[in-house]
């Protein structure tokens, strides 16, 4: 009988904090700028300088560790992790090993078997590496340090995940937590959120953990669940050849759809860590901790609650709108303005979901604002202009955000409000069209529908629907 | 000398610190480590009971930055320290990924 084997996967997540400036130096964390022009002596490791600790970087680490179930360790401090990689300008990356500012956590997932949680092992604070570019020409790397110094959290899950699904779920969780913090971004393509996946095998029913690999450059979820199938197998065939897995770590290739051995054997993984001494160590008070919990903002499950009680919309709405910090916060200052919330809601449920998928983007890329959507919603209240045309205006609106009011003015789409133009426009077309105009007297209450959109059409769409409805009928059944 | 430095761990060390030592180095840099490591050894006959753990010299802590940029693009002056420049990069030898 075949062996039937489960999988056990940790998470090592490393997430770009939304902080102005790096971790150690006054230098900008803004994305962009040409090569080097965001450096200083600290940031790319020159000999004398002084690192100091950005205290917004704490605050950002302390808020999603109170956020995560964790405890905050009073005392923590820096280490230093030593390794020569020329993306690294110091040759150690300043880290936390001993005493890592946030332990014991965890986040609730939901899978299809119910809650489960996932636990969190620890969150440290780090610094970003430089970015490596290969010189055809001189067949060199070329280093640009402007990334280098830029703060990170690194959060350590326990390997309590059992499947890709879970870990989607837990990543998920993760990002909007950070999302709603306000600490990061949190984009996988964009790399301000990236994922090493450590996994193991064992038969199922084992007590102890197989060996496990851990996987990096995992840049997307579904880059996520296709490495975690691809190693599960890999592993697998390895055990069932009679052979062991080797604990070092894989680089995915996503187009391969395989992995390699990033380091050979003789590298040695010996980092000789030890205390930053330019680097005094951190305390953190109670009254630190109150100060951060005291401006921890709404997080989901809050908001998510407090829209059912204010708003009358449909909990699947709530669902969707919630699951993009973004997008809610569009969804509130729109309601703010035009005090419409099922209106907005339906708006975003169905023309921006809409378009979101068609243009392959996610709800953290919506560029147009919430006065613009509120304006558009009063443009269609106050019939100025009908729903096919607001849906146009809306398109426009998605990829380059203009004014809705004077878009429409700019474009001649007010309704016909006219009485006298459109009374001509339907008597023209109840004359050019005697077959519809039997066919509806003979009780075929279809036919109406064939003259109104035939009336649109000679108003270029630029009719009230409702209103062409009322005056067809008064005109046929005269 | 307590300690005796084997080859192998000076072979290893001088990998970690990508160091080329001769054979008369190798010696040499033997004696002194087990020297270094026989001083520090004296520290473990210190008496630390009811001793509060040190995580740094001095007795400060909490020294922070406001999140505030200071620093401008001074790119001229850090690639001055460059072994070598390109297009505004530091160059360095070929370093595969």
């Amino acid at each position: 009988m075949a062996r039937e084997y489960e999988t056990v996967i940790g998470l090592e997540v490393h997430v770009e904090l939304a902080t102005k400036t790096k971790i150690f130096c006054g230098c900008t964390t803004a994305f962009g700028g040409a090569p080097n022009t965001h450096t200083c002596p600290v940031c790319t490791g020159m000999p004398g300088s002084l690192p100091v600790l950005n205290k917004q970087v704490v605050e950002y680490a302390m808020a999603v560790g109170l956020a995560t179930n964790c405890n905050i360790t009073r005392h923590c401090k820096f280490d230093r992790k030593n390794y020569f990689y020329p993306d690294n300008p110091q040759n150690y990356q300043i880290s936390q090993l001993y005493l890592p500012i946030c332990r014991d956590g965890y986040v609730e997932i939901e899978t299809e078997e119910g809650s489960k949680r996932v636990g969190i092992h620890e969150i440290h604070m780090e610094e970003d590496a430089g970015k490596l570019i290969h010189d055809e020409d001189t067949n060199c790397s070329l280093v640009d340090y402007n990334r280098s110094g830029v703060p990170l959290i690194e959060i350590v899950s326990e390997p309590d995940m059992r499947s890709a699904e879970e870990v989607i779920a837990y990543l998920e969780k993760l990002r909007l937590i950070i999302q709603y913090l306000g600490a990061s971004d949190c984009k996988l393509q964009e790399g301000s959120m990236r994922a090493d996946v450590n996994l193991s095998v064992r038969e199922v029913g084992a007590k102890e953990y197989g060996t496990r690999t851990e996987m990096k450059n995992l840049n997307s979820f579904r880059a996520i669940a296709r490495a975690i199938a691809g190693e599960r197998s890999r592993q697998i065939a390895l055990l069932e050849a009679g052979e062991a897995v080797i604990q070092e770590t894989r680089r995915w290739d996503d187009a391969k759809e395989t992995s390699y051995a990033m380091r050979s054997k003789e590298d040695a993984q010996d980092y000789r860590y030890f205390p930053d001494p330019d680097l005094t160590p951190v305390y953190i008070s109670d009254a630190w901790i109150e100060e951060v919990k005291g401006r921890q903002p709404e997080l989901r499950t809050e908001k998510m609650k407090r829209y059912k009680e204010e708003f009358d919309i449909p909990d699947y709405d709530i669902e969707i709108i919630t699951g993009s910090k973004h997008m809610a916060d569009i969804f509130e200052a729109c309601v703010a303005i035009c005090n419409q919330p099922k209106k907005v809601s339906n708006w975003l449920m169905v023309e921006t979901l809409r378009l979101l998928k068609e243009k392959e983007m996610d709800p953290e890329d919506i560029r147009f604002s919430p006065e613009n959507l509120a304006k558009l919603i009063g443009l269609t209240e106050q019939k100025v202009i009908n729903s096919t045309v607001a849906k146009e205006v809306f398109e426009v609106m998605f990829d380059s955000d203009v004014d809705p009011e004077k878009y429409v003015e700019e474009k001649g789409l007010r309704t016909v409000n006219d009485e006298g133009a459109l009374r001509k426009t339907i008597e023209e077309v109840i004359a050019a069209n005697p077959q519809s105009v039997e066919d509806y007297k003979n009780g075929k209450d279809k036919a109406i529908g064939f003259l109104v959109g035939q009336t649109m059409k000679a108003m270029k769409g630029k009719a009230d629907p409702a209103s062409v409805n009322a005056l067809l009928k008064e005109l046929l059944n005269s | 000398m307590a300690n005796i430095i084997d080859d192998a761990t000076i072979d290893y060390v001088g990998i970690l610190a990508k160091l080329a030592l001769s054979d008369e180095e190798k010696e040499q840099a033997k004696k002194d480590m087990g020297r270094m490591l026989d001083y520090i050894d004296k520290l473990g006959e210190l008496d630390t009971e009811g001793v509060e753990p040190m995580t740094h010299l001095f007795p400060v802590q909490n020294v922070f930055r406001e999140d505030v940029v200071t620093n401008g693009d001074d790119r001229d002056s850090m690639l001055k320290n460059a072994p070598g420049e390109k297009n505004g990069m530091f160059v360095v030898p070929k370093t595969i990924g």
